[in-house]
């Protein structure tokens, strides 16, 4: 009875926080215009999958200070787009043994557009890849050249102007059929509590969305807005880094950028932004 | 004996010959009351309030304001708020209680998300790491979160928050 009385005492006051909450919801009204013309979703109806765990789904974008979300409305601003430049050359760029570039067989880049948006996606093989794996597909298998690095400045330029393609283009990866077994472990991966500290994605990026860890304002975890420009990082961050980066928070034993856990949870995230758009090279805190 | 054990027998030395005449209590001989409190000092050594009250703040030791405001610390910025505020902690819990919830949170919250601050087991934890460093642990120096002093530091500390 007495620890009843004392559990509610501490519900009364979790409530007084909850009422409080709004100083730290997303941001309620702003409006991701870029160079005043390409409107952008930042909001969205929650796929059905996700069974109602969040209201409705916005972009990290809303989670942001004023000078981070300004920063991704002005292309000149927008420090990612520097990545995205340098992947011009290097689309252009013939290589390997078979001295060929990208545009040779891909044409102009706008030929690409969508393909973001499917991010990760079985191959003919049955395999779960994501856009990397695409990349140094063609590269080793095409134009016998080396392979990138997951994190390699030319693979950041080539995704950041690949991903660019899709700006605005709902995110559409397929969770059913043969990608359902991936996005199954994925899903498990997300509410797995890693690490000593035993933290779950979902601990963080479903039950508190919206509240601060100190100066961390927690975020729904979305995707849809990577390969991002992280400020903190004061480059192009990939998925796969910040997943690394999240694990590495929980004191936790990471995976490797690149390996298959990865992938699945890369499939598995991006499903619970399903309808949100591509935000091509976002820019984060 | 295990190169583990043997390292915890040079650590409860090393507190005799420091001076205390009371080797710290292990996580795993903990005596828990209701399965939820502790009763018995870890260490035997009072705690220190204003050691708590900097392990409580501090990133690199406990980080507790992190998750919980505080109004004791209006001299730091950024309080989390993703547990209760500590306000009143030391009104509302018995010292058994508070030093249960500061060892081991999930024993009196099953679902909750805050970590455990004394256990030294790997084998509790899902590909734990080595500290930040997100490679994997080291089973010969994992240890706990928060010393046993430490512990004792923030429930002394806790225990003076009775206002709220």
């Amino acid at each position: 009875m007495k620890t009843m009385t004392k559990l509610w005492a501490t519900a009364a006051i979790c409530g007084a926080v909850l009422s409080g909450r709004a100083f730290a919801d997303p941001h309620p009204d702003a409006e991701l215009i870029i160079e005043g013309e390409l409107h952008i979703a930042t909001r969205a109806e929650p796929p059905e999958h996700l069974g109602g765990v969040l209201p409705e789904i916005y972009s990290g974008w809303l989670f942001r200070t004023d000078e981070t979300r300004e920063l991704q409305m002005d292309d000149f601003d927008n420090p990612g787009m520097l990545f995205a430049e340098r992947g011009e050359d290097r689309w252009e760029l013939a290589e390997g043994t078979a001295n060929q570039s990208c545009a040779d067989c891909h044409g102009t880049v706008d030929s690409l557009a969508g393909v973001r948006a499917v991010m990760p996606k079985v191959n003919e093989n049955g395999e779960l890849w994501s856009l990397q794996n695409y990349i140094n597909n063609c590269r080793t298998e095409r134009m016998g050249a080396d392979a990138w690095g997951w994190n390699s400045e030319p693979m950041k330029d080539v995704t950041s102007l690949i991903s660019l393609q899709s700006r605005g283009m709902p995110v559409a990866v397929k969770i059913d059929g043969e990608a359902a077994e991936f996005w199954e472990k994925g899903r498990e991966m997300y509410y797995t509590r890693f690490g000593q500290l035993e933290l779950s994605c979902a601990n963080c990026h479903e039950d508190n969305w919206g509240r601060m860890i100190r100066a961390d304002h927690l975020s729904q975890g979305m995707s849809n807005g990577f390969p991002t420009y992280r400020l903190k990082n004061a480059s192009i961050v990939p998925l796969h880094q910040r997943f690394r980066g999240c694990i590495r928070d929980t004191r936790g034993e990471s995976f490797a950028e690149g390996s298959q856990e990865f992938r699945e949870l890369e499939l598995y995230v991006a499903s619970r932004g399903l309808g949100l758009p591509i935000e091509g090279v976002s820019v984060r805190q | 004996m295990t190169r583990r054990s043997l390292s915890a027998a040079f650590a409860a030395t090393a507190v005799i010959w420091g001076g205390a005449t009371y080797a710290d209590i292990s996580p795993a001989d903990i005596t828990w009351e209701d399965e939820v409190a502790i009763s018995v000092s870890l260490t035997g050594t009072p705690g220190d309030p204003e050691a708590g009250a900097l392990a409580f703040s501090s990133r690199s030791i406990g980080n507790c304001l992190s998750c919980h405001m505080n109004s004791d610390m209006p001299q730091h910025d950024f309080h989390g708020d993703i547990g209760p505020p500590v306000d009143g902690a030391g009104a509302r819990w018995t010292e058994a209680e508070l030093r249960g919830i500061v060892a081991d949170a999930k024993r009196m919250f099953p679902e909750s998300m805050m970590p455990t601050f004394y256990n030294d087991n790997p084998d509790d934890y899902i590909r734990p790491g080595e500290a930040y460093t997100a490679r994997a642990h080291n089973p010969e120096t994992f240890s706990t979160l928060l010393t046993a002093q430490q512990v004792e530091d923030v429930v002394a500390y806790l225990m003076t928050l009775t206002d709220w």
